[in-house]
């Protein structure tokens, strides 16, 4: 098989540089499963992921239609279920993460690390989630506890928002060498992070190097 | 072990892990002639008669299964290499000896459907286990020198499956240990002797470093 796809080979800037699209789809899938809080999301890879599946996809109907080698057919159709068995699995496990901190979502920074259709989604289903407690719960409540975000009204914070657990433990492996890197805010806890190594350490210390790229999670 | 009744905790499920190793590269010798495969993953062949080539597991696996290739077993799956790995890691209990990340999935993998392609296979899967058995038993181990002073483990040359496993029951463990030893714990001191069983004095909490295991 050949014409587009040689291509399309050759124009995949991440290929040229190393990192198939695949890999990179496979690293956000992991960290994103791993990570207890949602990550940025994904825009500009997932978009080439879609192209290339969308165009694997044409070009195995038309091989089926000329009936070209059956075997060829079938290793591309393998090709293209795993490919987008990880784009759905990552798509999937943030729509998971959404309807479990929608609210938290919605009312801090968070809401930026969500696509367009994302943001839809966390909208409609808190409409619909706040309309379903509002009737089937809180409406009957006495006075000062109808909130959907507070116990009551003499709560300070929003305590009946579920929030992420940040300070999970999470493993994780550096990419490339680290070194010294400090864990807490007082200095106790220094560790080296070496290259290739494994290391379960609490998600809220190393947040930002998981968002730089430059720890994967496992 | 106990965390296995929260999935969650799991993160990936054994299938999950597997889908991951069958991205490993590994190398088949072709039965047959083919041109180049352009897949989204990546450029593979082109394939002839008895030419090496590298292309990933499942792909490897699919050729296989259709008779369209035979599967070079990895050099570290020979019976001499996995003695000497078995006998380095029964002597360094604090250490787990280099394998590949995957080697878990790929070996299952290749026992599965290329079988005949494996030299020695009842040795070989025989060693597997026997390694598999010794590595976890150090996970163990070092999983009892956790403390609430633990702040970071050290997991050098861990595999993907052995990760998986254990994942569960480690992060619990941290996760109750670091919440019982919080600093606002710490400021009533009469509290803390009744609740946790005597560990080994590990001296001032500031100098507790890092814990690299097995220990």
């Amino acid at each position: 098989m050949s014409g587009p796809w040689s291509e399309e080979a050759e124009e995949d800037a991440s290929s040229l540089a190393g990192t198939t699209d695949v890999e990179l789809i496979k690293r956000a899938w992991r960290n994103e499963k791993a990570a207890p809080e949602i990550l940025q999301f994904e825009g500009p890879l997932v978009l080439r992921v879609r192209e290339q599946i969308q165009l694997l996809e044409e070009t195995v109907e038309e091989s089926t239609e000329n009936g070209s080698n059956d075997l060829v057919v079938s290793l591309y159709q393998m090709d293209l279920d795993r490919t987008l068995f990880l784009l759905r699995s990552y798509l999937r496990i943030r729509l998971q993460k959404i309807e479990k901190y929608m609210i938290h979502i919605s009312k801090t920074n968070l809401w930026n690390r969500l696509s367009e259709q994302e943001k839809k989604f966390a909208k409609r289903c808190t409409e619909i989630m706040e309309k379903l407690l509002e009737q089937s719960v809180l409406a009957r409540l006495p006075y000062g506890y109808e909130s959907f975000l507070k116990q009551s009204i003499s709560s300070e914070e929003d305590d009946m928002v579920p929030e992420p657990q940040l300070d999970t433990f999470v493993f994780c492996k550096a990419k490339d060498a680290v070194g010294a890197f400090q864990l807490d805010d007082s200095g106790d806890e220094i560790v080296d992070l070496v290259a290739d190594d494994l290391y379960v350490i609490r998600y809220k210390s190393i947040k930002g190097l998981v968002e730089a790229g430059q720890i994967d999670l496992v | 072990m106990a965390g296995q009744s929260d999935p969650h905790l799991s993160v990936f499920t054994p299938p999950e892990v597997e889908f991951l190793a069958e991205d490993e590269k590994v190398e088949i010798i072709p039965k047959l002639s083919l041109g180049s495969l352009h897949m989204i993953c990546g450029d593979f062949g082109p394939f002839r008669p008895n030419i090496a080539s590298e292309v990933p597991l499942w792909l490897a696996v699919a050729l296989k299964e259709r008779g369209k290739c035979d599967i070079r077993a990895p050099d570290w799956m020979s019976v001499d290499k996995l003695m000497q790995i078995l006998e380095a890691e029964r002597e360094s209990p604090r250490e787990f000896q280099p394998l590949p990340f995957h080697y878990i999935e790929i070996s299952k993998l290749l026992f599965k459907h290329a079988h005949d392609n494996i030299q020695d296979i009842y040795m070989v899967r025989s060693l597997i286990e026997d390694i598999r058995d010794v590595r976890f038993h150090k996970v163990e181990s070092g999983l009892q020198t956790i403390s609430g002073r633990t702040h970071a483990v050290k997991l050098k040359n861990l595999s993907a499956m052995e990760v998986n496993i254990v994942r569960p029951f480690m992060i619990r463990t941290l996760q109750a240990f670091y919440k019982h030893d919080s600093p606002h714990i710490i400021q009533q001191p009469e509290k803390s002797g009744s609740r946790r069983p005597q560990a080994p004095d590990r001296g001032p909490r500031p100098l507790q470093k890092k814990v690299t295991f097995p220990t």
